[in-house]
């Protein structure tokens, strides 16, 4: 079975680290992966999306059109992508800065203020993190050991910030499990 | 400025796509109105050059070529050669005129071809990501020199109005800064009358334009003005370096 | 072997070429390769090795080419409107016949084009996009790991046949994170080139002076010349084509050939097409020169083979080839895009099931 997951959000969101997390973790897993980011002159100052696909048999075309997930951080990528979603995939929507509908009743929805809530941690650049712990908790597409271990490897060389990212990754599994 | 506050003719409607405090957007401004002012919207070809501004031809409403990286000044050459009364301006980053397309910019100021270049300094390569130009100050972090620019490796940074005013043909050759309005009168002054000398066909004209890249620098437009003041402009000098009067 | 590291394709190509033993980099920036040219700025450092950025890709093909004609390893990574510009010196470099590993990401052409993925490079990258009768040995990665093995394999075969190698990606290879390893046995030491490089009469310990050129004003002494480089071609031809073939054992009622990106998503495709009972053959070359030449004219030739056809990222370029192999055994089509739009496995499927009987 593959697995893609689409993320987009802002530039400067965070949006391709937290693709590169899962798929490190997934590769810990011992799964094949594969990362593929939006480049080109819609970069600038407009959306910014990755791509991960992670599966138990090697990648075959790495150019997706229908993700199974959507991960998406803001209201244009939201509108942009739900209607390019798999039926029965997943769709989160960070709730703070999109509206919580996706129209889309054929998929499962959930809606959270990452935003919000890592406001409330202290840190908006935590958002991408709280997204992906809710993500990650929701699907199951990696085990929570793993992700967590893909995240304190991302932040290896900034070790202040990694309680505050654990935080970020449980407050979001707890908002999913809600 | 300050006068005029409605949209020169010379300039579309479209919006531009360069990054909040970019200065492209000031310096097309600055260019547009002397067309508007000279009336020579209708006999102007402009030339974009590879670099964030390469959609410059959105943005000017007069005829456009597109250059190669660098090539600006032969296209340009070409243009004057065989149709001399058109009024030819080359717009280029520091990358695309002092680094790739140095060659063709020497030659076509020493033969005095007779065009306008408008040259923007902001130290890097803008549309690649930000990485070192020849204009990179000594020290500055760019993605390809992550320590710093290393004087001892690369050299110093080329100052291509002082370089040109080297040359024994007649030119009109002065450096400009749009960063602060106090600058931005005098540089467009100075656009003005490059434009004059090719209109008189006068000889080759080159205004060089200390800019901000904010994002590239990795400031805000803010922090990325005092930046250009405190640095940039004391090593590139603002004034006239060369005037067709004087001998060469 | 060792752990598998998740990498961008341009990095990892940069590191490969570490680990290959070429510690000498040259390079100009242009999306989609400048990940590599900012990576070796803080790698080649730490190795102890040579990064230096060129004013122009003409500049940088010259200073690939002085550094191998004095004997060291050097490659350079660029993409499509830079190669075009490197071009003269691969002509005088494969003339003078120095060992030097080129890396083309391409992006869409003509002229400025696109930065988007593309394979419009075929053609001067397997005819010669500089002058004169010379050839580049191409290899085409599919995968960010192949890209590894091949920029490793690279530059034992460039001073093999003391010639230019080209590693021809696309946008996709380059900008793509996937899991990579090193192979400790494509690691290489240099061969030795005391016979012609210029390292110095000293260095060789020699009295006799070595002269890197291209030039010969007396046409026999060219013509031979030409011959020389032409077996060299020919040799290339018999000892280094690399393909894959995928789905050759059944019946199959349609060949597909195709490289790189491309071929992941016909392979996607031939493999879901089986999946609905219809079966597809299919030839991925990893060399594009030399071509597989007879592989593909057997493969084409099988009596359930209706027809061929060349998929490819540009508006027909290998098709050519696939042609000149064929010999009007079977009909070859010709399907692709070229705008950086990649097509996808459902669009490929419909254009198979639409030819498939020729
Ligand atoms: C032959 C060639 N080499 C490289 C490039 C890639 N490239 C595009 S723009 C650019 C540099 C832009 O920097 P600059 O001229 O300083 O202008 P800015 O973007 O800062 O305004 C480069 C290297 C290209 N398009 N063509
Ligand atoms: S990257 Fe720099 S030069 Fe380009 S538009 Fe942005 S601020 Fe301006």
């Amino acid at each position: 079975m593959q697995h893609e997951v689409m993320f987009a959000g802002f530039g400067g969101q965070g949006i391709l680290m937290i693709g590169k997390i899962l798929a490190h973790a997934a590769l810990e897993e011992g799964r094949e992966v594969a990362w593929i980011p939006s480049y080109g002159p819609e970069m600038r100052g407009g959306t910014a999306y990755c791509l991960v696909a992670i599966s138990d048999r090697p990648i075959g075309s790495p150019i997706i059109k229908n993700p199974r997930h959507l991960v998406a951080m803001n209201r244009p990528s939201l509108e942009k992508f739900a209607a390019k979603v798999k039926p029965g995939g997943i769709i989160l929507i960070n709730s703070s800065l999109a509206p919580d509908k996706s129209g889309r009743p054929d998929v499962d929805e959930l809606a959270v203020p990452v935003t919000d809530i890592a406001k409330d941690l202290g840190s908006v650049r935590a958002a991408n993190i709280v997204a992906l712990g809710a993500f990650v908790a929701r699907s199951g597409i990696v085990s929570f050991e793993s992700i967590q271990a893909a995240v304190k490897e991302e932040f290896a060389e900034k070790q202040k910030l990694i309680p505050l990212e654990m935080e970020a990754l449980e407050k979001g599994r707890q908002a999913a499990a809600k | 400025m300050g006068k005029t506050f409605k949209k020169p003719e010379a300039l579309t409607d479209a919006h531009t796509h360069y990054c909040p405090g970019c200065t492209h957007g000031v310096i097309h401004r600055l260019v547009a109105e002397v067309i508007d002012e000279l009336g020579i919207r209708g006999r102007t070809v402009g030339i974009a050059p590879v670099g964030c501004a390469v959609l410059a031809y959105n943005y000017f409403n007069c005829d456009f070529q597109e250059a190669a990286h660098g090539r600006a000044p032969a296209m340009a050459t070409g243009i004057k050669r065989v149709r001399p009364d058109l009024m030819v301006f080359t717009y280029q980053g520091d990358g695309d005129l002092a680094s790739i397309g140095m060659g063709e910019i020497i030659h076509a100021a020493n033969r005095g071809e007779k065009f306008t270049t408008i040259f923007v300094n902001n130290a890097v390569y803008g549309m690649t990501g930000g990485q070192m130009a020849p204009t990179t100050m000594p020290g500055q972090r760019t993605t390809t020199s992550p320590m710093g620019r290393n004087v001892a490796d690369v050299g110093m940074p080329v100052q291509m109005a002082e370089l040109l005013s080297t040359l024994k043909t007649p030119g009109y050759i002065t450096r400009q800064s749009v960063i602060k309005p106090r600058y931005i009168t005098r540089a467009k002054k100075a656009i003005k009358r490059a434009f004059e000398y090719q209109m008189a066909g006068k000889c080759f004209s080159m205004v060089e334009v200390v800019s901000t890249c904010p994002t590239n620098w990795g400031m805000t437009p803010v922090e990325a003005v005092k930046w250009a003041e405190d640095t940039l402009l004391s090593y590139y000098q603002l004034g006239e370096f060369k005037t067709p009067e004087q001998e060469g | 072997m060792g752990k598998k590291i998740l990498m961008k394709g341009n990095e990892a190509i940069g590191e490969a070429a570490i680990r290959a033993g070429c510690l000498n980099y040259f390079a100009y920036p242009i999306t989609p390769q400048s990940e590599v040219a900012e990576y070796l700025s803080k790698r080649m450092p730490e190795v102890g090795g040579v990064f230096l950025q060129g004013e122009s890709e003409v500049a940088v093909g010259y200073m690939l080419f002085g550094a191998s004609a004095a004997g060291a390893r050097v490659f350079t990574t660029s993409s499509s409107p830079g190669v075009s510009l490197m071009s003269e010196a691969i002509s005088y470099i494969a003339g003078a016949q120095c060992p030097c590993v080129f890396v083309n990401i391409i992006r869409g052409g003509p002229g400025l084009g696109g930065i988007l993925p593309s394979q419009g490079d075929y053609f001067q990258s397997v005819k010669g996009g500089g002058h004169g009768d010379y050839r580049m040995l191409v290899m085409a990665p599919a995968s960010v790991q192949e890209a590894v093995e091949m920029m490793m394999m690279a530059f034992p075969l460039a001073e093999k046949y003391r010639n230019p190698v080209m590693i021809l990606g696309d946008g996709l290879i380059g900008q793509m994170m996937e899991p990579v390893e090193f192979p400790d046995d494509l690691r290489t030491e240099p061969t030795d080139k005391d016979a012609w490089a210029t390292n110095g009469m000293e260095t060789r310990g020699s009295d006799k002076r070595n002269l890197v050129k291209s030039l010969y004003l007396d046409p026999e002494m060219l013509n031979n010349h030409n011959l020389h480089l032409k077996a060299k071609y020919d040799q290339m031809r018999r000892e280094e084509v690399r393909y894959e073939p995928f789905n050759l054992d059944g019946d199959y009622r349609m060949l597909v050939i195709s490289y790189g990106t491309m071929s992941r998503v016909c392979k996607t495709a031939v493999e879901n097409l089986k999946a609905e009972g219809l079966e597809v053959g299919m030839i991925r070359p990893q060399t594009l020169f030399p071509f597989p030449e007879e592989e593909i004219r057997e493969a084409a030739g099988k009596e359930s083979c209706k027809s061929v056809i060349s998929i490819e990222m540009s508006m027909g370029q290998m098709v050519e080839d696939v042609e000149r192999c064929v010999r009007g055994r079977r009909p070859v089509t010709w399907y692709g895009k070229c705008g950086g739009e990649v097509p996808t496995p459902e669009e490929i499927m419909q254009v198979i099931k639409e030819r498939i009987d020729g």
